[in-house]
């Protein structure tokens, strides 16, 4: 009734084997799989599936916090959106933070790795120091950070006194606001990128290095012309985490500016207008409308670029047949 | 989507990658060594001062954390004062019990569910098993910001908010996480499985006796990953708590954080104390959190 396939060679037991394609109904082919994924589809349909929808429904409503009924408005939250410069201001300090945050965060990140992968010694200590904030919870982090940009007696602007320069006001003027928090943000997360950026690294053949070495390659010539190309890959994935990320900031302008997003606002990202319009003034309707808005950014981005990455990869398959 | 990361290299084989780097270093001139080890200390000391300054603050006597120009060494000494201080308020040591509470709730529970789907997916054959999996691929773009706000309308409809479900619940659905162990299962040959079937296991023995003991480092990795998050996570607890006792560690920081007043050691040495445990773990587990977060970093794609 079942077939068991024999194989010549032995499966070797590494996990990571690419799957092989099996036909028809093998014994380990079980029954009951529907009972397996129940639990993860009852939450995943009650916490994500079910809040995606209602929010969606939502988006059409006046609902408001403030009182239980609600009335049918058809796109009036979003032709609203479309007309509320809070909107745009607060989606331009997303974009713009996304930017200035996404550049250091790839390029840095990239140093660290290339750095530490030359093998020197210390590599505990090295790995530590750049991954090590990553762990904090973002509370610590901020709490770290407003005493070191602490205009009187902060640790950054004594430092920049002691050489002679003046103090900055990094969380009391607009021009500082998103400043700060990109130096924050990247103190805080880039060890990730490292970690991504090193485990690629390893990953590239020390034969490589070898033949380039036999032919009379440097250093530098082995680093432009055989790291840096293999990175490539890496690289794409981790800008387009890295903007994915980014995108969502909400947490550490949140905390840093005391809700308030900044002098005048100047740093307050479009999460942070969702969160003010929903739950400080009570209008759900409204902020699910614009948390629509965002989501669709943010699906665009993601097909945007699954849509490049095929084109390029097929591309490159072209070429190399 | 179709990138998953190099599955848990053999360690034994990175390893000795690393030596053979290190033996090419070796063989590098002088001076490039000289100006790299020079390069990474400049960079760790930015990226340790922060902390060090930190650590410094909270061991600082309150009226000596303001001093001009800045000293790492306080006039009067050391002190452990502000920790007293932080540690004989009760709201610290509560906060510290529920985050720790929830986020091992958290990690078990998703760690459960998940395994069991991703087992589902990649062995069973069921009606709908297709509609589900693109399901889950697909919820892996959904950003958790956009779902707080209806999120908390069902909440207060459950009757959640402010109860420790309220802030566990959410956090469970985990589609990556799922994708992640599914596409290790794939890889798990099924000899084994059929072996067992032969002499009569059920499927759930299989699972919970066979798969589960081969995939303990993925295991660890996802069961990691999803610890740090539920640790550090902010938005959805600060959003459904409002009680005080319930509070999360990173919650509690922020709302309750007004109460230190500008009092710079007492406001460090609760930050440190909040990020203690992370970096405990983080020095024991150093090369088990490193490969599990290149792992399930990269496989989230």
């Amino acid at each position: 009734m079942a077939t068991t396939t024999i194989q010549t060679t032995p499966p070797a037991l590494v996990p990571g084997q690419p799957p092989r394609a099996r036909k028809g109904r093998s014994l380990a082919t079980n029954r009951g799989g529907f009972w397996f994924v129940l639990p993860f589809f009852v939450v995943y349909a009650v916490f994500l599936l079910w809040p995606v929808v209602y929010g969606l429904g939502m988006s059409f409503f006046d609902t408001s916090l403030a009182r239980p009924e609600s009335d049918f408005v058809g796109l009036a939250n979003y032709r609203e959106l479309l007309g509320d410069p809070l909107v745009w201001r607060t989606l331009g300090h997303t974009l713009l933070f996304t930017v200035m945050s996404t550049i250091p965060l790839v390029l840095v990140a990239l140093l660290m790795a290339l750095l530490v992968q030359t093998g020197v010694r210390g590599q505990w200590l090295w790995r530590f120091s750049f991954f090590a904030p990553f762990l904090m919870p973002v509370a610590t982090v901020v709490l770290i950070w407003q005493w070191l940009f602490q205009y009187d007696f902060g640790f950054i602007n004594a430092t920049l006194g002691q050489l002679g320069l003046e103090p900055v006001g990094w969380l009391t003027t607009e021009e500082m606001a998103i400043a700060s928090v990109v130096i924050l943000t990247v103190w805080w997360t880039v060890g990730f990128n490292f970690l991504l950026y090193l485990s690629a690294l390893q990953a590239i053949p020390e034969s490589l290095y070898e033949a380039a070495a036999l032919d009379g390659a440097g250093g530098w010539r082995r680093l432009v012309s055989i790291t840096l190309p293999l990175l490539s890959r890496t690289t794409g994935l981790v800008i387009v985490l890295q903007v994915l990320a980014s995108l969502k900031v909400f947490d550490q302008i949140y905390i840093l500016f005391g809700g308030g997003g900044g002098p005048d606002g100047a740093a307050a990202p479009l999460l942070q207008y969702v969160y003010d319009t929903g739950f400080v003034s009570y209008r759900l309707g409204y902020a699910s409308a614009i948390s629509y808005m965002f989501f669709a950014l943010i699906i665009v981005f993601s097909l945007g670029q699954l849509w490049l990455s095929n084109r390029r990869g097929t591309s490159q398959k072209g070429g190399a047949a | 989507m179709s990138t998953i990361a190099p599955q848990a290299p053999a360690p034994r084989v990175a390893r000795k990658e690393a030596t053979d780097r290190r033996s090419s270093a070796q063989r590098s001139p002088l001076g490039v060594r000289v100006g790299v080890v020079t390069a990474l200390a400049v960079v760790a000391l930015l990226w340790l001062a922060p902390l060090l300054w930190a650590l410094d603050t909270s061991l600082k006597l309150e009226s000596e954390t303001t001093a001009v120009p800045p000293q790492w060494i306080p006039e009067s000494g050391f002190t452990l004062e502000a920790y007293r201080s932080v540690l004989a308020s009760d709201d610290l040591i509560t906060w510290f019990v529920n985050s720790t509470v929830i986020s091992v709730a958290v990690t078990l529970l998703t760690v459960l569910v998940s395994a069991l789907a991703a087992y589902g997916f990649s062995r069973c054959e069921f009606r709908g098993r297709g509609v589900l999996l693109a399901l889950t691929v697909a919820g892996i773009m959904v950003p958790p910001q956009i779902l707080i706000v209806p999120l908390y309308r069902q909440m207060i409809a459950m009757g959640l908010v402010d109860t420790y479900w309220g802030v566990i619940l959410p956090q469970l659905v985990a589609p990556a996480m799922v994708f992640i162990l599914k596409k290790f299962f794939d890889g798990i040959p099924r000899e084994l499985e059929e072996a067992a079937r032969v002499d009569g296991a059920g499927s759930f023995r299989i699972f919970w006796q066979i798969v589960l003991p081969l995939s303990r480092s993925i295991l660890a990795a996802v069961a990691i990953f999803v610890f740090i998050g539920a640790w550090n996570n902010f938005l959805w607890p600060f959003i459904v708590t409002s009680n005080p006792d319930l509070m999360t560690l990173p919650v509690g920081l922020v709302t309750v954080q007004s109460t230190f007043g500008v009092r710079y050691a007492q406001v460090m040495a609760a930050a440190i104390l909040a990020g203690l445990p992370l970096i405990i773990v983080f020095m024991l587990f150093q090369r088990q959190i490193i490969r599990g977060v290149a792992t399930t970093g990269l496989g989230g794609q």
